[in-house]
């Protein structure tokens, strides 16, 4: 019976927002869809867009910003990408040292909460340390084209800091991001989860901002594959795409919870402890050293159609950021490839026949509309006399 | 602050070679190797951690990175030119070769080389450090199936053990039993074995 699987390989960040895929591929998902889902864990974003590129990946959990980049790259022509679902949205976590949290706290003059005043204090402190001759401030994120290199400068930015000049931006893999603030190497960061919680358990950082605080609906990653490949597979691709948007609504529902925090901590998936992971799928994060917690209901997005369906608006903002920070040069033509990565017309396709979106999936008949029972109910009789 | 020579400079000296590697012996046979070659200095991190303090104090013309370490998305950074870096750093894709990088990736190792080297240069480098990558996979896959081959004689034993007491039979007629329900089931002797220890936990 296995023979006739469909083998599918993709590649994933022990990340959070790799759920779906986890899911579709440990829970039987992809299996129920026809596919045996192999699931290679990566340890870089680089190594992850190159597999995808050379195939030895299918599908890749991708930043949705790289997937563009690549498919900008004028040295790849041939690297195009499609993103035919997101991962979900949201997740990223800006965490400082307790150094920096105390020069914050002293410079702010409003609501720390607010990110428009703690910007103002990054720029107070900025300036200081410039006066007294003391070297920039440090802040790493994971990858250049990555919305939390994004996040930062727009958190920046918006107090008038230059994050070309005014500080050093770096580029760190996560699992090196809570030894470098302890060492002093770094001043703070942005990463996803479950990482900030790392930072502040074991190097005695605070989370500053949750990036929802920054942008409300933050692209994040996407199901990633070579266009090519898309193209030629086109079955295979609605397969997985139906897969993962049925693991990511098994994953909303509450009653799963344990059982996908079970899966999640698993020590070939992302390996984090499983309070960790329950606690990050609450959105309830340790804040700081001292336990305080702080929760938020859009920490992190994973159901529902509007955060998995692709929203071309998402990539076009994503390759504004480029186009902002200098990192691609604009053009017409550019601004249209971005846009076409994301293919929510591939998303459609593939849950057209997902019976169960009404929450019903009644074998015939119009799909039920809990909020428009008249509607319903009309449809039906309709049908029914005809 | 990788190396600012001019190319043409860079032809009359020496490469400077990084070799960042989680595994120190491979690591060191890679170095060897380059310098039985000759013509190279050779420098050996096994962990990157802080790459670009490493990369200022090296200043290497050729990184060479063992892809089990996440330090390359740090060095993705550097393949943009800065102010404070004027060369950028650039991922060696010969465009003409790309079963090279295939190779590489396969072997796990990629290379990158300063912007404005001879691409002829630094493909002998790259050579060597695929063919020690290579030698050392297939080592790793050797030692992984023997233990692996060792692990499933112990799982047959124990259930060999199982069948002889259960059944009051000799060890060989449990080993031939076992087969025979492998054969019949289209399973392997371990899944078999696996199945009679579950059993007998259940059981007991």
């Amino acid at each position: 019976m296995n023979g006739d699987l469909t083998p599918i390989r993709a590649g994933f960040i022990p990340l959070l927002d790799a759920a779906a895929l986890i899911v579709a591929a440990d829970r039987g998902f992809a299996a129920a869809e026809g596919l045996r889902l192999e699931l290679v864990r990566e340890v870089s974003w680089a190594n992850m867009r190159d597999r995808l590129m050379l195939g030895q990946f299918d599908a890749a959990h991708m930043l949705a910003p790289l997937a563009i980049a690549a498919t900008l790259d004028p040295d790849q022509p041939d690297m195009a990408m499609t993103a035919p679902m997101a991962l979900g949205l949201n997740g990223n976590a800006i965490v400082v040292s307790a150094a920096l949290h105390a020069d914050l706290g002293d410079a702010a003059i409003g609501d720390p909460g607010d990110p428009k005043v703690t910007a103002a204090a990054l720029a107070r402190v900025v300036a200081a340390r410039k006066k007294r001759g003391a070297e920039p401030l440090v802040f790493g994120m994971v990858f250049p084209f990555s919305s939390h290199n994004y996040q930062l400068r727009t958190w920046m930015a918006a107090a008038g800091i230059d994050p070309d000049r005014d500080v050093r931006l770096v580029v760190l893999p996560p699992p090196y991001m809570a030894e470098a603030l302890a060492k002093g190497q770094l001043d703070g960061f942005c990463v996803g989860a479950p990482w900030a919680s790392v930072a502040v358990t074991e190097a005695r950082g605070r989370i500053l901002h949750f990036g929802v605080d920054l942008i409300a609906r933050c692209p994040e990653k996407v199901l990633a594959v070579r266009s090519r490949w898309a193209a030629d597979n086109a079955r295979s691709l609605q397969r997985l795409v139906r897969a993962c948007a049925r693991a990511a609504a098994w994953c909303a529902v509450q009653a799963h919870r344990a059982e996908l925090v079970a899966i999640l901590a698993a020590p070939e998936r992302l390996a984090v402890g499983r309070e960790t992971i329950a606690a990050l799928l609450d959105g309830r994060l340790v804040i700081a050293p001292d336990g305080s917690t702080r929760a938020h209901g859009q920490f992190f997005i994973l159901d529902g159609a509007a955060s998995l369906r692709p929203d071309r608006r998402h990539a076009l903002w994503l390759y504004a950021q480029m186009v902002r920070w200098h990192q691609v040069a604009p053009s017409a033509n550019a601004q249209a490839k971005a846009g076409a990565v994301y293919r929510a017309d591939l998303f459609d396709t593939a849950l057209q026949d997902a019976a169960a979106d009404d929450g019903i999936g009644a074998f015939a008949g119009p799909a039920f509309d809990a909020e428009n029972l008249d509607v319903y109910l009309k449809a039906l009789t309709g049908s029914a006399i005809a | 602050m990788l190396s600012e020579l001019s190319s043409e400079n860079a032809e009359a000296v020496r490469l400077r070679i990084l070799v960042v590697d989680h595994n120190p012996e491979r690591a060191s046979v890679v170095r060897q190797a380059l310098v039985d070659i000759g013509g190279y200095m050779v420098e050996v991190a096994p962990k990157a951690g802080d790459l670009l303090a490493l990369l200022r104090t090296a200043q290497p013309d050729v990184l060479i990175v063992d892809l089990d370490l996440p330090d390359r998305d740090t060095i993705e950074q550097l393949r943009v030119a800065t102010r404070e870096r004027p060369r950028p750093i650039v991922m060696f894709v010969d465009q003409s070769n790309s079963a090279m990088m295939h190779a590489a990736i396969e072997a796990g190792v990629s290379a990158y080389v300063v912007d404005g080297l001879n691409a002829g240069r630094v493909r002998p480098i790259l050579d060597v450090a695929i063919a020690r990558f290579k030698a050392f996979e297939a080592l790793r896959q050797e030692l992984d199936q023997t233990k692996s081959q060792l692990a499933e004689r112990k799982l047959v034993d124990r259930a060999k053990g199982i069948l002889m007491r259960a059944k009051g039979i000799t060890e060989e007629e449990a080993y031939d039993r076992m087969r025979k329900t492998a054969m019949k089931e289209q399973k392997k002797l371990v899944e078999i074995a696996q199945s009679i220890l579950t059993a007998a936990d259940m059981l007991r």
